[in-house]
């Protein structure tokens, strides 16, 4: 009996250390973070450096890097940290590497999920695959080479997919002597391009992944530094740059629960916001309304929910609702767009082809899609955007693409996971490019003629003249625009009285669908707010805006 | 994860981002695919797997069933909760033997690498085949390995079943790109962002069923090639002079038993073997045999079907 109760006293023991462990590590935040930039910059050697002082490496794993270091490690003497994360044969063999690599640590403050990315140009789409989860980015510069074409293009890219918090690594200090001279020319040289490129801020920390310095532990070789290490700079710096709880709710629809016929389930992860019990929602792009009944989960109903849960929804009236549609807020409900603005980084083999249909996945939503026109390609190295017929691997260009159906428009600026999609091959289903929601172009009807044009409605007092405006922009850039003013209003409608205002404007919108279906953007510059319309915030680009009092109908 | 009363004003825990990631995964898989069935190996990583699909379709049981690829070697406490699970969860349970493998009586002592090559890897692809799954869920991770650390969460096979490491789609945010061709299947894998230690704490805060073998309890072993074998069932072949002994001890990991190593512990309760992963020195594959032999070992196996 003695040892059993030794047993269970050393049960609650654990049990407590165990229960406090948990609490504390429940504190702690997620980083995850990547790391790029050009080849033999060190990537690879850098993480590995992280998770050996990190004390994250088993012994068996460490017997093991020490055989394989001896088979095939690049350094003369003693371990080859880079062979823990080159994981595929054929990295091993050439001593690069070629698919994003995800690697787990956690010091006593925070967590970490790395991905260490290719750094060969033919492996930028693997890189901007493991920078679109991330919330941080170390840019590897090797001191002696400074900023390289590869850093340029990472650096543009990491931006581009909307990560803010940037690391200029300069690597290999070791080479260039520890000095600070070469480390501030390169920093320089850095923020030329980065000012350049739009890159409000970074971090430079000079550092020797090999040995450590200014790694996990300040170097005592380059005492005129007086920043943090990089882990200590990992360890603090803000996680998310964005409170995504604290805005409007937004749940795409994944799978519709329906064990019984008693039971309706949208099922979905909280892309931001937070939904309580009673609250009002429409269901978009269609904008129907209902209420929340339950939130549903497997540990009990919730009262509320936000941003990053995996919930299920009931609503209170029997709406239409299916997979791919949005439950949002219903407040400031973005527009049902069929053309999208948008940045493309191709991934396909293959190059763009315009005019051709690719699935388009969006949320949970995969609708048919073609490119209308390319607006620019974007040279990463001089950042400037130049005409093109096409886009080809790796390429970045700006173009237009037609929906067959209506989404909601939500630019990537607002929302990663709502505004972020891929195009998809339809014959060989590869992932052909990554795309990111910019703006919302006015369906002009160029191109082909079956496109509809747009219909604007502006109100307030100097209508007319922001009508006549506006008109003249979209003239000078070739479209066909019509006005629709008082002076249509009382030509239309002669035979009518006074009090039918109400038919007055029917007809009045029946009439901007004809010239609108025939490829002409429509202008009503009436002093009413349309029915069964919304806001609309599509405005071109280079276009001032104009206020709030115009409708896209 | 459960919700304390004052959920809304804390933060996400990093158990509760994983759980709401894996959930959504699971729910694409449903969405996207036409024949989806979960591979249920009886492990904690299976457990913690299944565990998810049941909160990702409630109140709907999982609308998938599980797959078993037995090798007839499994530890007997395994089967036992197969069984009760399975029973438990409402799903059907598919029970495969490779045909070929017991005509052969193929086992782990007489035929080293081809028992794996058969009862597994063999195994998995004829029941893949046999009902048309067109994506199967697998529960492993990330940090296991090397090669693993690189595969996508959605993993394409051909036809054939092969995985080609140098031609992965690119897997952009939680877009995931579930298309694919006639016969082409996916693997998914819903935890691959899970650590080991991300798993027990999971196991311990949501009390998921396990099998005892991973709690330490007095076990009659031998000590062979290096690893702590338990002589689970008369079929043990002793050699020459070996002699069962009583040790205290558990699993970190769950295969075949005679192929399965364990470590001398007497972390008899969750909250000690968690305490015990805090200062483990060594990872829970070096109890599989079937990793060792070479360093891209698992990705070659990997690369010819192996799950």
């Amino acid at each position: 009996m003695a040892t059993a109760f030794r047993s269970e006293d050393g049960a609650d023991e654990a049990r407590r250390e165990v229960d406090a462990y948990i609490e504390a590590s429940a504190r702690k935040s997620l980083l995850r973070f990547i790391t790029c930039g050009s080849v033999d910059d060190g990537k690879s050697t850098l993480i590995g450096r992280l998770l050996y002082d990190s004390r994250l490496l088993f012994e068996d794993q460490l017997a093991a890097l020490e055989s394989d270091s001896r088979r095939s490690g690049n350094v003369a003497e003693g371990l080859d940290l880079s062979l823990l994360v080159d994981g595929l044969a054929a990295e091993r063999e050439q001593g690069i590497t070629i698919d994003v690599a995800y690697r787990f640590f956690a010091t006593g403050r925070r967590k970490f999920i790395v991905a260490d990315t290719p750094g060969h140009e033919q492996y930028t789409r693997n890189m901007v695959t493991g920078a679109s989860t991330a919330d941080l980015a170390v840019i590897l510069v090797d001191a002696t080479k400074g900023v390289l074409t590869q850093t340029r293009r990472h650096s543009f890219l990491v931006h581009l997919l909307g990560i803010r918090n940037l690391v200029l690594a300069v690597n290999k200090m070791d080479l260039a002597g520890y000095d600070e001279a070469i480390f501030s020319s390169v920093v320089a040289d850095y923020r030329r391009f980065a000012r350049e490129a739009g890159i409000e801020g970074f971090t430079a920390i000079p550092m020797v992944g090999l040995t450590g310095d200014n790694v996990t532990s300040r170097s005592e070789r380059m005492g005129w530094y007086d920043g943090p290490s990089l882990l200590e700079h990992l360890e603090t710096v803000p996680a998310a740059p964005r409170a995504l709880a604290a805005e409007p709710f937004r749940m795409a629809v994944q799978w519709v629960n329906r064990p019984s016929a008693d039971f309706r389930g949208y099922a979905g992860r909280i892309a931001s916001g937070r939904i309580r019990v009673g609250d009002e929602i429409a269901v978009l792009p269609a904008g129907r309304r209902s209420r929340v009944s339950r939130i549903v989960t497997f540990d009990g109903d919730l009262d509320q929910a936000k941003a990053g849960q995996s919930v299920t929804l009931t609503l209170a009236d029997p709406v239409d609702c299916a997979r791919g549609d949005l439950i949002a807020a219903p407040e400031g409900t973005p527009p049902a767009v069929q053309r999208i603005g948008a940045t493309l980084v191709w991934m396909g083999e293959e190059a763009l082809a315009p005019r051709r249909a690719y699935a388009l996945k969006i949320g949970a939503r995969t609708l048919n899609a073609t490119v209308s026109r390319l607006r620019a390609l974007v040279d990463v190295n001089s950042l400037d955007e130049r005409p093109a017929a096409t886009l080809a691997l790796n390429d970045i260009g700006r173009v237009e693409i037609d929906l067959d159906r209506p989404i909601p428009g939500i630019p990537y600026a607002e929302s990663r996971r709502l505004g972020g999609f891929i195009l998809i091959d339809r014959l060989t289903h590869a992932t052909v490019a990554a795309g990111l929601v910019e703006d919302f172009p006015l369906d002009s009807g160029r191109g082909d003629g079956a496109a509809e044009g747009a219909i604007l409605w502006l109100a307030g007092d100097d209508r007319a003249e922001r009508a006549r405006r506006r008109a003249a922009r979209s003239r000078a850039i070739g479209r066909t625009v019509a006005i629709l003013d008082e002076a249509t209003l009382a030509a239309l409608n002669g035979d009518l009285g006074e009090a039918d205002r109400g038919e007055k404007l029917r007809r009045v919108r029946e009439v901007a669908r004809l010239i609108s279906g025939a490829g002409a953007d429509v202008l009503i510059a009436l002093d009413a707010a349309p029915e069964e319309s919304r806001p609309g915030r599509r405005i071109e680009p280079g276009e001032p805006e104009e206020g709030e009092d115009i409708w896209v109908i | 994860m459960n919700a304390p009363a004052a959920f809304g004003q804390r933060s996400l825990t990093h158990l509760d981002e994983l759980e709401a990631e894996s959930i959504e995964i699971l729910r694409e898989v449903v969405a996207e695919t036409e024949k989806p069935v979960m591979l249920y190996s009886v492990g904690k990583d299976s457990a913690v797997m299944l565990h998810l699909a049941r909160k990702a379709f409630f109140p709907a049981p999982p609308p998938f069933p599980l797959l078993h690829v037995d090798t007839t070697w499994k530890f007997r406490d395994m089967y036992a909760l197969r069984d009760r699970v399975a029973r438990e969860s409402g799903m059907e349970l598919i029970v495969h033997r490779n045909p070929e493998a017991e005509r052969l009586g193929i086992n782990p002592f007489d035929d080293g690498p081809v028992h794996t090559d058969m009862w597994k890897t063999e195994g998995l692809k004829q029941a893949l085949d046999l009902h048309g799954f067109d994506a199967a869920f697998g529960g492993a991770r990330r940090d296991e390995e090397k090669s693993r650390a690189k595969e996508r969460i959605f993993s394409f096979r051909s036809a054939s079943h092969r995985w080609d490491p140098r031609n992965q789609r690119p897997e952009l945010w939680s877009l995931y790109n579930a298309r694919k061709g006639p016969k082409e299947t996916i693997r998914v894998f819903p935890m691959s962002n899970w650590t080991e230690l991300d798993v027990w704490q999971y196991i311990y805060a949501e009390g998921v069923p396990i099998v005892p073998l991973y709690l330490a309890a007095p076990r009659p072993t031998v000590e062979r090639d290096g690893l702590l074998l338990m002589v689970d069932d008369e079929r043990f072949r002793l050699r020459d002079g070996e002699v069962p002994v009583e040790r205290s001890i558990r699993f970190r990991t769950l295969g075949c038993y005679p192929l399965t190593g364990a470590v001398e512990s007497d972390a008899a309760t969750l909250p000690e073997v968690i305490r015990e992963m805090l200062v483990v020195s060594t990872s829970e594959r070096q109890g599989r045999a079937i990793d060792r032999d070479g360093g891209a070992s698992m990705e070659r196996k990997k690369q010819e079907g192996y799950f």
